[in-house]
């Protein structure tokens, strides 16, 4: 850049020539110099601040272009990962113990209407009608020209209906995905399963609810998402299940009886193995409970569970093991049954006005002696004997995991006296449901400790309460063995299978108090096999009559233990039993009476 | 050496956002091709479910013990009672089976040795 210099040589030649002051020149070039300096700067400024707002403006129009944006989309989740695995919103299946599915779900849809769509309206009414008979063609008709936007036709449909609906053609009909509850196997163990139905239901979706029995009271487990749909398995046996149902039947309508009921349970872990109460119902279409009349009339109505009674003679053996745990007694003290014996102004009678004489306590138990249990009921007391039911869970509800289960709570007498104590001893007086008795029982089979009955399997015996001895519960077991070989429980004998037990049959009481003379409860409380118990069954047959002799019979020794005998027969193998010769009994333990 | 430093360092970003860009598009068809297969797998559950319970319907107690009474004639099955455990010392021991046929001079059918095939086996190949 060539600069212009302040003091050129010619012009102040110049001005020298003419007396100027070359001096103005300087100052002028120089003044010239600094606008020029001044305008490039301003220049240079101005261009920076050109760039800066240029920028500013694109950020902030890059900003302003990213808000509406947002502001104009649908909103989602940014996805920076796949999910491992989609969570299951079904509900859990219910399986035995074994693996097998008892309760699963099912995909379908159901159906609804929308009439302000509806091209021909009264084509449809009657089209739907004729594919499904129960419902009325006249009242579709009415819903659809009514002022209804939205109405549910049918809440599942099976396929074959589904293709017949969309086969009508309409706009108006939709259908809407459903997961339906499944019970594959009918009516097997429907008082466990209890049955499910739909919650809060929208168009896309309905929850699914259980409704009674394990269903509901597992319903929060069934339906959590976390155990991604792990099946609850429980300690039924679908076989076993399914083979006692059949006995049972057979035996109810052999019987005459009006319901049934069996639990098999396992003496060591508490399972229950099969659970049945007839009549029974289909989970798939449970039925609407009774609004008026007696509830046990009901197929809903568990018997097994729910039904208490007064189950008679079975309790016997209670009073005769607690008092020889309590060394009152041996098993064979001899007591006289022959006396009368008069409680709080009763007397306290034989069955059929009989006099057994003296007795040892086993032959009270064999030849079911309510006087015999009666006097030690009395040596017991009533304080003791209350304690001892109470362990053995006579007092409370059972412990079953079936909602059903709290409704069957034990009767009992408030004021707890000594007749009390007496009519108890021979199981009148208490009211408990065959699961209770079961439970019971296997305290005397599994040696001397109480354990809650379970329907969920179980990995390995829990810890139980003990509640009586274990050699008390051996000489109890001696006693349930001998009631079969030589008692009352003649036809419970099952080759191979050594079963104990204890009969019962108890008057059923009337409404109104007092008892009927022709209605019976027959029970039989067994377990087998008597050396080494295994298993506890309690089958309980209501108002059963046996009808082949003379005079019809009630008694459980003619009703309930042929049943009881051709059910062990048909499950003991079903459970891998298999038959064995009864070791005999060693000489020199036999307690003697010196 | 200056512009130099410039000419690498916008290379260098450019090269770093073709990367970005390749990878973010990589990721997207990754995570879509999850989600395909985890639908797949969903639809198969509910098809396993499906089946499951097609299964455990048709195996339902009920049902096979109509079919075994319908069909008793060819198949004759009972339930099972206490006088059908057996021992082990009750089931015969499986007699060794005598091969049918002694293939001790071998027929040779590949040809190798030339000339047409000899045929002196004393039977026929089962």
């Amino acid at each position: 850049m060539i600069r212009t210099p302040l003091r050129p040589l010619a012009r102040i030649l110049e001005a020298r020539a003419s007396g100027e002051n070359p001096d103005a020149i300087e100052r002028e070039n120089l003044r010239i110099r600094h606008e020029q300096m001044r305008d490039a700067s301003r220049g240079r400024a101005e261009g920076r601040l050109l760039i800066l707002s240029v920028i500013f403006f694109c950020a902030f129009g890059v900003i302003g272009a990213r808000m509406g944006v947002l502001a104009a989309t649908e909103p989602a989740e940014p996805r920076a990962a796949s999910t491992g695995s989609a969570i299951l919103a079904q509900r859990a299946d219910i399986t035995d113990r074994h693996g097998r599915v008892l309760a699963t779900n099912f995909e379908t849809h159901s159906l609804y209407a929308q009439p302000l769509q509806m091209i021909d309206k009264e084509r449809v009414a009657a089209e739907l009608a004729a594919i499904f008979p129960d419902l009325n063609q006249d009242k579709l008709l009415k819903d659809f020209t009514g002022k209804r936007k939205f109405l549910w036709i049918k809440k599942k449909l099976s396929p074959e209906q589904k293709q017949a609906v969309h086969n009508i053609g309409d706009p108006g009909l939709l259908f809407g995905p459903r997961e339906m509850r499944l019970y594959p196997n009918g009516k097997l163990a429907a008082h466990v399963m209890g049955g499910a139905s739909f919650g809060r239901e929208g168009v896309h979706a309905a929850e699914v609810i259980g409704v009674a029995g394990v269903e509901k009271y597992y319903d929060d487990l069934l339906r959590d998402p976390a155990r991604q749909g792990a099946p609850l398995a429980l300690s039924l046996d679908l076989t076993v299940q399914a083979a006692a149902e059949r006995v049972l039947y057979g035996g109810m309508k052999l019987m005459n009886a009006k319901g049934a009921a069996s639990v098999l349970m396992d003496v060591h872990t508490g399972e229950i193995i099969s659970i049945v109460s007839l009549p029974d119902f289909d989970p798939n279409a449970r039925p609407s409970p009774l609004v008026e009349g007696d509830a046990s009339d009901s197929p809903l109505f568990n018997r097994a569970v729910q039904g208490v009674y007064e189950l008679g003679s079975a309790y016997k053996i209670f009073t005769a093991a607690q008092a020889m745990d309590l060394n009152l007694v041996n098993n064979q003290t001899m007591i006289d049954t022959g006396k009368a014996l008069r409680v709080g102004g009763f007397n306290i009678g034989e069955f059929q006005k009989k006099n057994y004489g003296v007795l040892s306590v086993e032959d009270i138990i064999i030849k079911s002696s309510n006087r015999g249990t009666g006097r030690m009921a009395l040596q017991i007391g009533v304080k003791r004997q209350k304690e001892f039911m109470k362990a053995m869970g006579f007092m409370d509800y059972t412990p079953l995991e079936i909602v059903e289960a709290k409704g069957g709570k034990p009767l009992y007498p408030e004021r707890w006296t000594d007749l009390s104590a007496v009519t108890i001893s021979y199981g009148h007086g208490i009211s408990n449901s065959p699961l209770h008795l079961a439970a019971g029982y296997a305290a005397l089979a599994n040696g001397g400790t109480y354990i809650k009955p379970t329907i969920i399997k179980r990995t390995g015996a829990p810890e139980g309460t003990r509640v009586m001895r274990e050699d008390t519960a051996r000489y109890a077991r001696q006693m349930l063995r001998k009631v079969v070989t030589e008692g009352t429980a003649s036809f419970g004998e099952v080759q191979g299978y050594a079963v104990g037990g204890k009969t019962g049959t108890a008057d059923k009481p009337k409404p109104r108090g007092g008892y009927y003379d022709d209605k019976v409860i027959a029970t039989f409380a067994s377990l087998f096999p008597a050396h080494n118990p295994k298993y506890v069954l309690v089958v309980t047959l209501d108002e059963p009559t046996e009808t082949s002799g003379k005079k019809p019979r009630r008694t459980a020794g003619w009703t309930a233990v042929p049943v009881a005998a051709e059910m062990i027969g048909r499950v003991a193998p079903l459970l891998g039993l298999r038959p064995e010769i009864e070791p005999g009994e060693l000489a020199g333990i036999t307690l003697t009476s010196n | 050496m200056r512009s130099l430093l410039y000419i690498v360092t916008a290379l260098a970003v450019i090269g770093l956002a073709f990367w970005a860009y390749r990878e973010n598009y990589q990721t997207q068809a990754e995570i879509a091709k999850t989600e395909q297969i985890n639908r797949e797998i969903g639809q198969a559950r509910a098809r396993l479910t499906v089946l499951r319970a097609e299964w455990a319907y048709l195996n339902r107690p009920d049902r096979l013990r109509d079919l075994t009474e319908v069909n008793f004639e060819r198949l004759g099955l009972l339930p099972l009672r206490p006088d059908q455990f057996g021992k082990v010392d009750q089931v015969a021991f499986p007699q060794p089976i005598e091969p049918e046929l002694i293939i001790n001079n071998p027929v040779d059918v590949s040809g190798m040795t030339g000339g047409e095939a000899v045929t002196r086996g004393d039977g026929v190949f089962p």
